[in-house]
């Protein structure tokens, strides 16, 4: 018989207190019961001699100090896996919201266990996303994690719902491709319409969904993306499947973080998140990649949204600095009516220097993709000096990098929600853009790649 | 050696502390609970010590027990660490991974070098012998590249009562055994130091020595010094990390410690997979042979990231005391100043600046104070080199531990986040970077590449700071209102910026650049702009001036002549003067009768 414990000694948010506990493991998952039917999970996350601190999943509404039983399980939040949950839907702590029961005796730890580096294995396969400011510029690698950061009312789930439809994975063939979908504090219309496109993909059978909504409980939405990623683990590593995870919004998920932390009274850092943001962040993102002894690979997708479009937040800033990559989405391109407004300046994709080129996509996408970056750029401060000056007064040649930016954002980004460009149909598009440039300019490319390209 | 010094009584992440610890000692490394994980004490009050943990503390338990080993957190110094990859606290990642488990499983225990392996031994000392520290009493051929010489230990000293023949041993193995005034001491293929500790040197030297990296915008304009520190701030993307792979592939140190603070697995993983494949110029050997990785990603435990870059340094200074030259990269120095900020918050000590502790700049000048030009106890010459980069939370260099590494560097390597977005790499911005050992370095510099080689360091470096004043004009007016002396100005800074300054990781003949031929190069730009200032003097049109083709081929030489055919830079130089001393007639002259 486990023993019960019957008196608390605080509530305070999501946390309960409870005293002379004579046994409690660090991390252990505990069971809760609210007058005698309601049922809880907490996680033991301070001891201290016999007084225990355990964050409650779900919500502490309704506990009093006198009305609830506690008991301590001995072991750390798992949830159960098997290849049956694709197609399923569960909440942020594994039970199913779909109606159906689930049952394996097959159970995970949702915190995983880190990578050993040497275990890894560097990923250098390219997934055409069919978006040619991806595939050209900041090309999506199998195994990386590439987060999209945006802002409110951006496109970002038109972008990564796109992405999800679109995604040719080098190697994927149908029966071991998959996607894990978390969603962290979104709202109802936002979950519909991933479930809604996953449907007209035809992918929605082989779509694993742990959703934690706006209105559900806030400590749910920090074991929502865990859950998540050791399901995408279980899938790429024991069934050698090429996972596509969506984890969205980091930042509702950072804030739930926030919350308890100041619960817990934690020293704060910078605009009040705890110190400690950055490794719980690493602990999501670095479980993308592929090891050695498997074959499959998790893709990540992050999404967050950047609040006043601020890149220096906390949550982008921290993002970018795990993350192997970003890309960016961009108001101004936005309002003038650019579908996907990715900012491609700001954007990066760090993996993808050894995986285009000749072998990969085609001989001339490193010099290429270099030369419109650093077109692009000087386009910026050719718009600003014809701000100051007029456009009728700039030199011929800035006349040039002015329609250069004009094509570009025309022909190369504005593609639409249904356009899906071959990789070299894009490399080709940007020698287009090129083309308006005089050939001196062009003095990021081998000009051997000029002759043979630039026709 | 292990004995029982108390129970658990507080877990809170990875601070635990014990009660009925009155045995514990500051500093000293225990053992935490049934699964022996690893701590470090860091503070005691009566009869209660706190403990960091090195491993995750899920799953421990109140009253569990902490044996006590009653030494400081140390590591292993001997041979086997080179081409080799450790955890934090120096347990080896390739070992752990032999089964086949690409986690990293929990309770590991306390293991580091390989004890079975078999050493290759050559006896240097002899019964009779008389040894002081620092003194060799054996060598391995560790790798084909580095020859690890096995020293007395600092603070021993003896006569020799026993030396083993040369042979084949392990670690474990006594080789030498001294007698000092009755006690003896046997030396084995290992030393044990403790990371907090650092090695003792016998005397410091004057800075004086260039670490040619390869890379021109640091060797030419903003350079290392053997001995030396440096930080390379900036925010994410700018490529801190490139430039600290290329430092560790390309530069002239002996031996490489890379260590990876809290940053990317995968990061780890590329140098696994690369170094191997790529030789080392002057050797013709694998870079592997000299390199040591130490990786605590940022998914593995914090206070094992707390520890990282004292592990590091104190294999550095290991090897620094056979008389090597190390450099030294630590990626990155936020996180360690990250974690050193987490474990304080959970002692709840009182935070400084943005939640850091008040420590904070103590302990980075005490980790830079471990970098310098150095005899040894043994007596011969060494030296560490420290390369730590800095990611300033917002890309914000006033942030704290930017401004406080900044007190304690003398090169400064400002990544800059408008130049990365333009790709220009490395983005290290040449109005805010310096160096301090430009005059340190100046007699290097005469005798090893050239007397003339800072002069036009500091003409270049002219131009650039020139470029940048007109372009505050330019942003008003467009380029074309400019005198033609101004507006070549800017066309020589853009040669300089993409022609020199620029430099792809990526190119085979790009990715690393002798000095020699760096100073090519240079007297390319200098031919370049002498030659078309003395004729735009004359009155020659800009366009004639900026002949397109001609600047094309000096912005993309780089590319274009290898290594070792550098003498066609020469052939560049005669097509300069070629082309402007005609110009030069024509306008001469065109001048003459424009006069008359
Ligand atoms: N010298 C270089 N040559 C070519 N590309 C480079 C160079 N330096 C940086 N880059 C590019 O910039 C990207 C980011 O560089 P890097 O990973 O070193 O950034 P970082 O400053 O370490 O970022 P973080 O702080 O997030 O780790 C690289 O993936 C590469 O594409
Ligand atoms: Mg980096």
């Amino acid at each position: 018989m486990r023993v019960k414990y019957l008196k608390l000694d605080r509530i305070e948010g999501p946390l309960i207190v409870l005293s002379g506990v004579r046994e409690a493991v660090f991390g252990e998952l505990v069971d809760i019961e609210v007058n005698g039917s309601q049922r809880k999970k907490g996680k033991v996350v301070q001891i201290d001699r016999d007084r225990v601190v355990i964050q409650v999943f779900e919500s502490t509404s309704g506990i009093s100090l006198g009305n609830t039983s506690v008991a301590f399980t001995g072991h750390p939040m798992t949830v159960p896996l098997s290849r049956d949950i694709l197609g399923r839907i569960f909440n942020g702590i594994g039970e199913p919201i779909d109606g159906a029961g689930f049952y394996s005796d097959k159970k995970y730890d949702i915190n995983g266990r880190p990578i050993n580096p040497v275990g890894r294995r560097y990923p250098r396969n390219y997934i055409q996303t069919g978006i040619s400011a991806i595939d050209g510029l900041t090309t999506l690698i199998r195994g990386q994690k590439l987060p999209i950061f945006s802002g409110d009312g951006l496109p970002h789930n038109e972008l990564a719902a796109q992405i999800v439809k679109q995604a040719k994975i080098a190697g994927a063939r149908e029966d071991n491709f998959a996607i894990v979908f978390a969603a962290m504090g979104i709202k109802h219309d936002e979950a519909d319409f991933f479930r809604k496109q996953f449907e007209l993909s035809g992918v929605l059978n082989k779509v694993v969904m742990y959703v934690n909504l706006a209105d559900d409980p806030i400590v749910e939405r920090i074991t929502t993306p865990r859950c998540a990623l050791t399901a995408a683990e279980y899938l790429a590593f024991e069934q050698d499947m090429h996972i596509l995870v969506i984890m969205t919004n980091m930042t509702n998920y950072s804030e739930a973080l926030r919350e308890i932390s100041s619960a817990r009274e934690e020293v704060p850092s910078r605009r009040g998140y705890p110190g400690y943001l950055y490794s719980d962040l690493a602990s999501l993102y670095e479980r993308a990649g592929m090891i050695k002894n498997a074959e499959g690979s998790i893709t990540q997708i992050p999404i967050l949204t950047m609040p006043n479009d601020d890149i220096t937040h906390p949550v982008p800033d921290l993002t970018g600095f795990i993350t192997e990559g970003q890309i960016i989405l961009s108001r101004e391109l936005f309002q003038k009516n650019i579908y996907p407004p990715i900012n491609v300046l700001p954007s990066l994709s760090r993996l993808m220097k050894e995986s285009i080129g000749e072998g990969y996509t085609r001989e001339d996408h490193p010099d290429l993709a270099n030369q419109v970056f650093s077109a692009y750029s000087h386009v910026q401060d050719v718009r600003s000096l014809a701000q100051v000056i007029g456009e009728d007064d700039l030199s011929e040649l800035d006349k040039k990098y002015l329609e250069f930016g004009r094509q570009f954002e025309q022909k190369l980004l504005n593609q639409g929600f249904e356009g899906n460009r071959d990789v070299i149909e894009s490399l080709d598009i940007m020698w287009e853009l090129l083309r308006v440039l005089p050939k001196e300019e062009l003095n990021r490319i081998k000009p051997e790649y000029i002759d043979k390209y630039l026709k | 050696m292990e004995k029982h010094a108390g129970e658990i009584i507080y877990i809170n992440g990875p601070v635990v502390k014990a009660e009925n610890a009155q045995g514990l000692k500051m500093r000293e490394m225990v053992l935490v609970g049934k699964k022996r994980l690893i701590g470090e004490v860091i503070s005691i009050s009566k009869d209660t010590a706190t403990i960091q943990v090195y491993e995750e503390t899920s799953g421990l338990s109140r009253g569990e027990e902490i044996l006590s080993t009653g030494s400081p957190l140390s590591v292993k110094l001997g041979p086997g660490i080179l081409s080799n990859i450790f955890d934090g606290i120096e347990r080896p990642l390739l070992a752990m991974y032999k089964d086949g488990n690409a986690f990293i499983p929990e309770g590991v225990g306390l293991v580091s070098l390989d004890e079975q392996k078999q050493w290759a031994v050559e006896m240097v000392a002899k019964e009779g012998d008389y040894l002081t520290a620092g003194q060799v009493y054996a060598t391995i051929q560790e790798t084909s590249m580095i020859r690890h010489r096995l020293m007395v230990p600092p603070h021993l000293k003896g006569k020799v009562v026993f030396a083993e023949r040369s042979g084949s041993y392990t670690i474990e193995q006594t080789l030498v055994t001294l007698e000092e005034e009755g006690s003896r001491h046997e030396l084995k293929l290992y030393q044990l130091w403790p990371v907090r500790q650092p090695r003792p040197v016998a005397k410091r030297n004057p800075i004086g020595k260039l670490l040619v990296t390869g890379q021109r915008v640091i060797d030419t304009f903003f350079p290392l010094a053997k001995g030396g520190t440096a930080a390379i701030p900036g925010g994410f993307g700018t490529g801190k990390t490139i430039t600290q792979h290329q430092l560790a592939k390309w530069s002239d140190a002996d031996i490489i410690v890379y260590i990876g603070v809290g940053e990317r697995g995968n990061e780890m993983t590329e140098v696994l997979e690369d170094f191997p494949e790529i030789k080392d110029p002057r050797s013709g050997k694998s870079i592997m042979e000299r390199t040591v990785l130490i990786a605590n990603t940022s998914n593995m435990p914090v206070a094992a990231r707390e520890a990282s870059i004292y592990t590091g340094i104190t294999i550095a200074e290991y090897f620094r005391d056979m008389g090597y030259h190390i450099a030294i990269m630590a990626d990155s120095t936020s996180r360690w100043a990250e974690a050193l900020r987490e474990i304080s918050g959970r002692l709840e000590e009182m935070p400084a600046e943005e939640g850091f502790p008040a420590y904070l700049p103590s302990r980075l000048a005490q980790f830079y104070e471990r970098a310098g030009d150095i005899e040894t106890l043994g007596g011969s010459g060494g030296s560490i080199t420290v390369i730590g980069a800095v990611s300033p939370a917002g890309g914000d260099f006033t942030e704290p531990v930017t401004q406080n590494t900044k007190r304690v560097v003398s090169t400064f390597l400002a990544l800059d986040k408008a130049l990365a977005y333009a790709r220009h790499y490395p983005s290290i911005n040449w109005l805010r970077s310096y160096s301090g050992y430009v005059t340190d370095l100046k007699d290097w510099y005469d005798e090893n590449a050239s007397p003339e080689m800072l002069e036009l360091r500091a003409k270049l470096l002219r131009i650039l700071q020139e470029e940048d004043k007109l372009q505050e004009i330019v942003k008003l007016v467009g380029e074309d209102i400019l005198p033609d002396d101004q507006r070549l100005i800017l066309e020589i800074s853009r040669v300089i910026k993409v022609g020199y300054l620029q430099q792809n990781a990526y190119h085979a003949d790009d990715a690393n650049v002798s000095l020699a031929k760096q100073y090519r190069m240079l007297r390319v730009i200098d031919a370049l702009y002498e030659n078309a200032i003395k004729c735009v003097k004359k009155g020659a049109p800009m366009s004639k001036v900026k002949n397109d083709a001609l600047f094309y081929k000096i912005t993309t030489m780089k590319y274009n002549v290898p290594e070792n055919r550098q003498e066609i830079l020469e052939d560049y130089i005669r097509e300069i003067r070629d082309y402007y001393d005609g110009l030069d007639k024509t306008y001469s002259k065109g001048g003459a009768r424009h006069e008359g």
